[in-house]
């Protein structure tokens, strides 16, 4: 596309990349899924991102050179290295880091000085948590940056794991709406936050409806936020939509962390929707997907791209859209002087221990990606060893940032993998059966051909231990073949395993927090090598 | 949120005749019908020990079209009984929601009877997981 | 021993006659199943609410049999359609014979 010639010409510039033809009354500016990454990043896209059942081989199941092919990206250019994970490393070199709020605060300001006050800037959630400086601030660095971009209204996720009362008390001072129509008191099951927000903008009235990740409870600790009951509560939905349109509704916008599945299937049975501006699942797509009248956007995550969708809103209904979704390439877009100052006060106090260098790594850290990723399997090496374990479990969370070959690994690479409230690295005594049972019941939560049951993460990291998966069959018969990789041996229903692992949503679990182990083990391997992971086979896949 | 097969439920209740003795002696001998009750339950339950169900039949709640009574079903528990609603002309409408426990992942049947005898039915699977992961 | 469970309800006020009004009931109770054991793998008795009740002015609203896989703290949430201004009177029953109530007014105009 545009951005390939720019690019061949060495000539790629901010212009080039915001240049927009205008179109209608209203522009949606949507970011999501920052994980609180203020700054310029590397963060690979996944190579493997299976899809079941009805959307196997569709956006956002497609990755590597199927992605290129499908959306007639050319290998090497800016987009092949900002959407997909094809030669990465090479490319990373070439075009830099992606994101960084003070970028985007350019993005922002730019359109907005184009469009005056008919822009509506939407964060989709996930944006408080995933920074050494979150962590240490509780969230507080985020909310002061966002404030300062001044969104509309956001939704969330991991920003419960901060506890009902951070979040509360969070709330009460932010100067927009947090909205979240399926989240419910659980003792009296009424509503907990504001379900809608009608904005006037362009003359037209937009009712923006906040629809928070159902599974927060099940997928973060429940104890942390016991009051809130959360769900996809589709009849739930349908009737903040019926009530919007009531309400006078031009058009309804769904700011969703759902998930990219979750939303299709959505979209299919809740009429009314015109726009559903999709997270949690942490797609980058460059083109809307269509389901019926609704219009599917994935942008991104970790700040390297944020959508701008100019809408044409007339006579009560949406006639036309333009849309892009604009990779944020942070050596090319020039960061936003006031934002750069008010990122760089926030991260002051902390700047000492975030560029302490821990280890060097000699292969490429990224996490993303359905089974492995080599940070994934780097925190796993790091819990068999200092924790002395047999197996090693680590979360398939798709969050978390990417190092170079070469490069230092500070510690605030290692937050931006492992920063949360509840990083306590567990040592237990498992059965075989009990961790077939862990992998079946994870596989299923990605897996599950009814999107509904899906949870939105990838499957569980497992070190020490190899198994081979089908992601086509059933609940309890996905998983086999699992092995204890230092003896070879197979895994045994009725043995007890030493399973050391993190982020367990158990109350009181006990354990050093996992950066305490992984930076242990880094101090006493300074030279970090990854290699390929072969212990995952993915066997009967169809096509 | 599949739709009740009558033709596929015995065979999938093979390890639960429990469960489709019970509907049966509620149904008083008749094959539950779908359409009319309608079960709202989370696909995963956020907590086994406390699962929200609603159900909701379609009925004037006057006259001779009333709903006698609902009863709610989990195949998958020790005992398959989980609760009889009872509903009257001063309910004016048949829905009513309550908490159950579920024991694992498994269906949550309700069936319907109206005041003339016709019983209608809808299940939903709840499933309980691990959790503990994301995005 | 547990405390004495107490009920709590949430009714309107007031009611438009023929409106359907919604009525959500709590009461704490342990709810215990009779399927869990104690330490020494004993069968820790069953004791349950077995039965609720909701009359208005006299006349049978709603009721449900209950069995032991309600939740502890049993919830329940029905409806109501009335005609006349009055007092709903909600009963619960327990294993032990016990029975605990509450009632509540409600002005229909
Ligand atoms: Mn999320
Ligand atoms: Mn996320």
């Amino acid at each position: 596309g545009k951005w390939s010639r720019v690019a061949a010409q060495q000539s790629l510039s901010e212009d080039d990349l915001l240049r927009f033809e205008p179109l209608g009354n209203v522009t949606i500016l949507h970011l999501t899924d920052i994980h609180a990454q203020l700054m310029p990043i590397y963060f690979r896209e996944p190579s493997v991102n299976l899809g079941v059942g009805d959307v196997a081989g569709l956006p956002p199941h497609v990755t590597g050179s199927d992605f290129l092919r499908l959306y007639d990206i050319k290998p090497g250019t800016p987009e092949a290295y900002a959407f997909t994970s094809e030669d990465f490393v090479a490319l990373a070199q070439g075009y830099g880091k992606m994101g960084g709020l003070d970028r985007i605060a350019t993005i922002v300001k730019r359109v907005r000085a184009e469009r005056g006050e008919d822009v509506l800037l939407l964060d989709g959630g996930d944006t408080w948590q995933g920074s050494y400086t979150s962590y240490q601030t509780k969230g507080q660095d985020m909310v002061d940056a966002m404030n300062a971009l001044a969104p509309d209204a956001m939704t969330g996720h991991w920003e419960f794991t901060y506890g009902t009362e951070r979040v509360q008390e969070i709330i009460e001072t932010l100067p927009f709406p947090f909205l979240g129509g399926n989240i419910f008191d659980a003792e009296w099951d009424e509503p907990a936050f504001d379900a809608y927000k009608m904005f006037e903008k362009g003359g037209s009235k937009i009712a923006v409806v906040g629809q928070a990740f159902p599974y927060t409870p099940i997928a973060n600790p429940r104890w942390m936020f016991p009051n809130w009951s959360f769900g996809i509560r589709e009849e739930q939905v349908a009737k903040n939509v019926a009530a919007a349109r009531a309400d006078g509704a031009d058009i309804v916008v769904l700011l969703s962390h759902n998930g990219f599945d979750v939303d299709r299937a959505l979209a299919s049975r809740v009429g009314g929707i015109d726009i559903i501006l999709t997270g949690h699942t942490h797609d980058a797509i460059p083109e809307p997907v269509l389901v019926g009248k609704t219009l599917l956007i994935a942008s991104g995550s970790h700040g390297k791209f944020i959508t701008r969708l100019d809408l044409d809103i007339r006579d009560g209904a949406l006639r036309g859209y333009r849309h892009r979704l604009i990779p944020v390439f942070s050596d090319i877009i020039a960061p936003d002087p006031e934002m750069s100052k008010a990122i760089s006060d926030i991260r002051a106090p902390y700047q000492a221990e975030l560029s302490r260098e821990l280890a060097t790594c000699d292969g490429l850290l990224y996490r993303r990606g359905n089974f492995n990723g080599t940070f994934d399997d780097l925190i796993c090496q790091a819990l068999l060893d200092i924790r002395e374990a047999d197996i090693a479990l680590s979360p398939g969370f798709r969050w978390g940032t990417s190092v170079l070959p070469g490069q230092k690994i500070t510690v605030e690479d290692l937050h931006n993998a492992c920063s949360m409230t509840y990083p306590n690295a567990y040592r237990n005594m498992m059965t075989g059966q009990m961790l077939k049972d862990i992998l079946e019941d994870v596989a299923d939560n990605l897996f599950n051909k009814d999107p509904y049951y899906q949870q939105g993460g990838d499957m569980v990291r497992v070190g020490g231990m190899g198994y081979s998966i089908d992601p086509e069959a059933a609940i309890g018969s996905r998983i086999s073949s699992m092995v204890l990789l230092k003896s070879g041996e197979p895994i045994e229903a009725s043995k007890e395993y030493v399973v050391a692992g993190w982020a367990s949503i158990n109350e009181s679990t006990q354990g050093p927090p996992i950066w305490d182990v992984v930076e242990q083990y880094l101090a006493q391997n300074p030279v970090v090598s990854v290699e390929e992971n072969q212990s995952v086979k993915i066997i009967n896949r169809k096509s | 949120a599949a739709l009740f097969s009558i033709a596929g439920h015995r065979s999938t209740w093979a390890d639960v005749p429990a469960a489709e003795k019970r509907i049966m002696d509620f149904a008083g001998g008749k094959t539950p019908a779908s359409g009319k009750i309608t079960l709202t339950a989370p696909e995963i339950a956020e907590n086994g020990n406390t699962v929200p169900i609603s159900v909701n039949v379609e009925s004037a709640m006057t006259g001779g079209d009333m709903v006698d009574s609902v009863i709610i079903i989990a195949d998958g528990n020790p005992n398959p009984e989980v609760a009889t609603f009872h509903f009257t002309a001063l309910s004016g409408t048949a829905v009513a929601t309550t908490r159950m426990r579920l024991a694992k992942t498994q269906n949550v049947i309700a069936v319907a009877k109206m005041a003339d005898g016709s019983v209608f039915m809808d299940k939903k699977e709840v499933k309980v997981t691990i959790g503990g992961c994301g995005g | 021993m547990a405390a004495q469970p107490k009920p709590r309800i949430k009714v309107p006020k007031e009611a438009k006659a023929g409106e359907v009004v919604s009525i959500k009931t709590l009461i704490s109770h342990e709810m215990e199943s009779g399927q869990r054991k104690d330490k020494d793998g004993k069968v820790i008795p069953r004791k349950i609410i077995n039965k609720f009740a909701c009359e208005f002015n006299g006349a049978p609203v709603f009721s449900c049999d209950i069995d032991p896989a309600i939740s502890a703290n049993p919830y329940f949430e029905f409806s109501a359609k009335l005609t006349e201004s009055g007092t709903f009177k909600f009963t619960w029953i327990d294993d032990d014979g016990a029975i605990y109530t509450d009632e509540q007014k409600i002005t229909v105009n």
